[in-house]
């Protein structure tokens, strides 16, 4: 799945709820479900129980859940299977692969119901320095414009190329990444012009 | 090598914050102090264009293909500090836009890939640079290709240091298996950083470490830089590849939280596990390490001499594109 898929979102009532709360309470889950016991324990049903029912109020898709989900497991039973190689594991397994799952599903919710903007004002309220706050914004407005630019010259290499040469096919990626920076670097001097010309000390 | 949450414990998460903080924190310091206004949109530009260009797939063998992570990448084109703010950013984003990568794992994500793997990269990438009495363009080549791969090997290191502390894998165990693959990784990441520094230096040369920094506040960065990674390193590496099994010991009552570790959990190779072949484990893996490490010093420097054959010196003093 394209990472920046666009979805259409129906507001909930979770969207209504301030970012601020959402931020904190995502990470009092992730951070109690990391603290819960290294075995399979009725513990584990709390966080599962009440992600339950953010899920239900947050109104997110399931086939959008699952796919996310899946997309992650393969880094999750990475880790996962060599703690099953080492001795006495099953029960450390079992409890890691909870423990990501849960996480991973409770900060799906919070990046479903919560737009970047939002976690970007909190984020300025919460000091973050100033430097950090304007290249996130940047990063976020130009990201859909990068990806489309870079995906608009692959095609176009592409388009020009008639085979697949497994030789080349790296050099060519390479000179559309490098490419694709020098084109970023052109881009920023356009924006600190325009960012000027409006008045940005 | 995105670490999810779920696999360190609170202590490493807390550690691991703190020390990216710091490691962060010097970063702004340093951009604050050397960048121009002008730059400053490159710094946004360059995280998105980090992100881009992660979603890029290098084939690899049928079927299968990996992509660039370009924090050695992005310290080369701009800069120790600015590079590990744009990484920095670009963890942020992966992990609150996009969900991947924990949020309590974030400090950890920070302190591997933004920076022990770009201070350290970089360093090599400087050091080489300074010791290579080469034409530039093929030593910038070598260079890079070589600090990438220093760069992965040693994110991966840094990362199997948590696990271990974190005692969700024995290190006898994670060491190895984190280290040889990411030694595999590596060879990509350095191939495609060398290729891509490479097309930028024949493009647009004058892009190249862009954001110039010079004067006593960058040494006092570098020294600061240094001792951070020095000091992750002994953290979380050095408890558990030094023969005395006291040493994590050591770390945690300095650190005031040695009465939750009992002496079981001390994960001392010897104690823990009685299979013949894991007492020599790290001893094996560091002397793989040693010849993994020569191998791909020599590949990068094949790797520059097929990429920028001496014919290139002949024009060398051709106007290059301005």
């Amino acid at each position: 799945m394209h990472p920046l898929e666009i979805e259409h979102r129906r507001i909930r009532l979770l969207h209504r709820v301030p970012p601020a709360i959402k931020l904190l309470v995502a990470l009092g889950l992730v951070t109690t479900t990391a603290m819960l016991p290294r075995r399979p324990d009725a513990l584990y049903w709390w966080p599962a129980a009440l992600l339950g029912v953010l899920w239900l109020l947050s109104g997110m898709p399931l086939l959008y859940t699952i796919r996310r989900l899946l997309l992650f497991e393969f880094f999750i039973v990475g880790i996962g299977l060599m703690s099953l190689l080492a001795p006495a594991s099953k029960d450390l397994f079992l409890s890691a692969f909870m423990k990501s799952n849960l996480c991973i599903f409770a900060m799906l919710l919070l990046t479903w119901t919560t737009p970047f903007p939002d976690i970007l004002q909190e984020l300025r309220r919460a000091r973050l320095p100033a430097v950090m706050i304007t290249t996130l914004a940047l990063m976020s407005r130009y990201l859909p414009v990068l990806a489309e630019e870079s995906a608009r010259m692959q095609r176009a290499r592409a388009s020009r190329t008639f085979s697949r040469q497994h030789r080349l096919a790296w050099r060519n990626l390479a000179n559309i990444t490098a490419q694709l920076f020098i084109r970023s670097a052109d881009r920023a001097e356009r924006i600190y012009l325009a960012m000027c010309a409006r008045g940005w000390k | 090598m995105h670490l999810h949450d779920g696999y360190l414990d609170a202590k490493t998460a807390l550690l691991c914050t703190g020390a990216s903080v710091v490691g962060v924190g010097i970063a702004v310091r340093q951009v604050r102090s050397c960048l121009e206004a002008r730059q400053m949109p490159l710094l946004g530009l360059s995280a998105a264009f980090v992100f881009a260009a992660q979603m890029l797939n290098f084939p690899v063998v049928d079927g299968t293909s990996g992509h660039l992570v370009g924090g050695v990448l992005i310290a080369i084109l701009l800069g120790p500090s600015a590079a590990i703010l744009v990484i920095t950013c670009v963890l942020m984003v992966q992990c609150l836009m996009f969900a991947d990568g924990g949020l309590m794992a974030l400090g950890a994500n920070v302190l591997n890939m933004a920076v022990v793997s770009v201070c350290g990269g970089y360093f090599v990438f400087r050091a080489l640079k300074w010791m290579l009495r080469m034409e530039d363009k093929r030593a910038t080549v070598f260079a890079a290709a070589f600090a990438s791969w220093c760069g992965t090997v040693l994110a991966s290191i840094a990362c199997a240091g948590e696990l271990a502390l974190s005692k969700t894998l024995p290190w006898s165990f994670i060491f190895p298996a984190m280290a040889n693959v990411h030694m595999l990784i590596g060879v990509g990441e350095g191939v495609a950083t060398s290729l891509i520094v490479l097309a930028v230096l024949r493009n647009r040369p004058q892009l190249v470490a862009g954001i110039k920094a010079d004067g006593p506040a960058t040494w006092a960065g570098f020294i600061g830089y240094g001792l951070l990674v020095a000091l992750a390193l002994a953290v979380f590496v050095a408890p558990f590849a030094c023969p005395w099994p006291d040493g994590l010991e050591a770390v945690a009552g300095a650190l005031g939280f040695a009465n939750k570790a009992t002496p079981h959990s001390v994960p001392a190779p010897l104690e823990d596990y009685r299979l013949p072949w894991v007492g020599s484990v790290t001893l094996a893996t560091a002397v793989a390490g040693a010849i993994g490490t020569v191998i791909a010093f020599i590949s990068a420097y094949a790797l520059a001499r097929i990429l920028v054959p001496p014919l290139s010196s002949a024009r060398k003093h051709a106007p290059s594109g301005d």
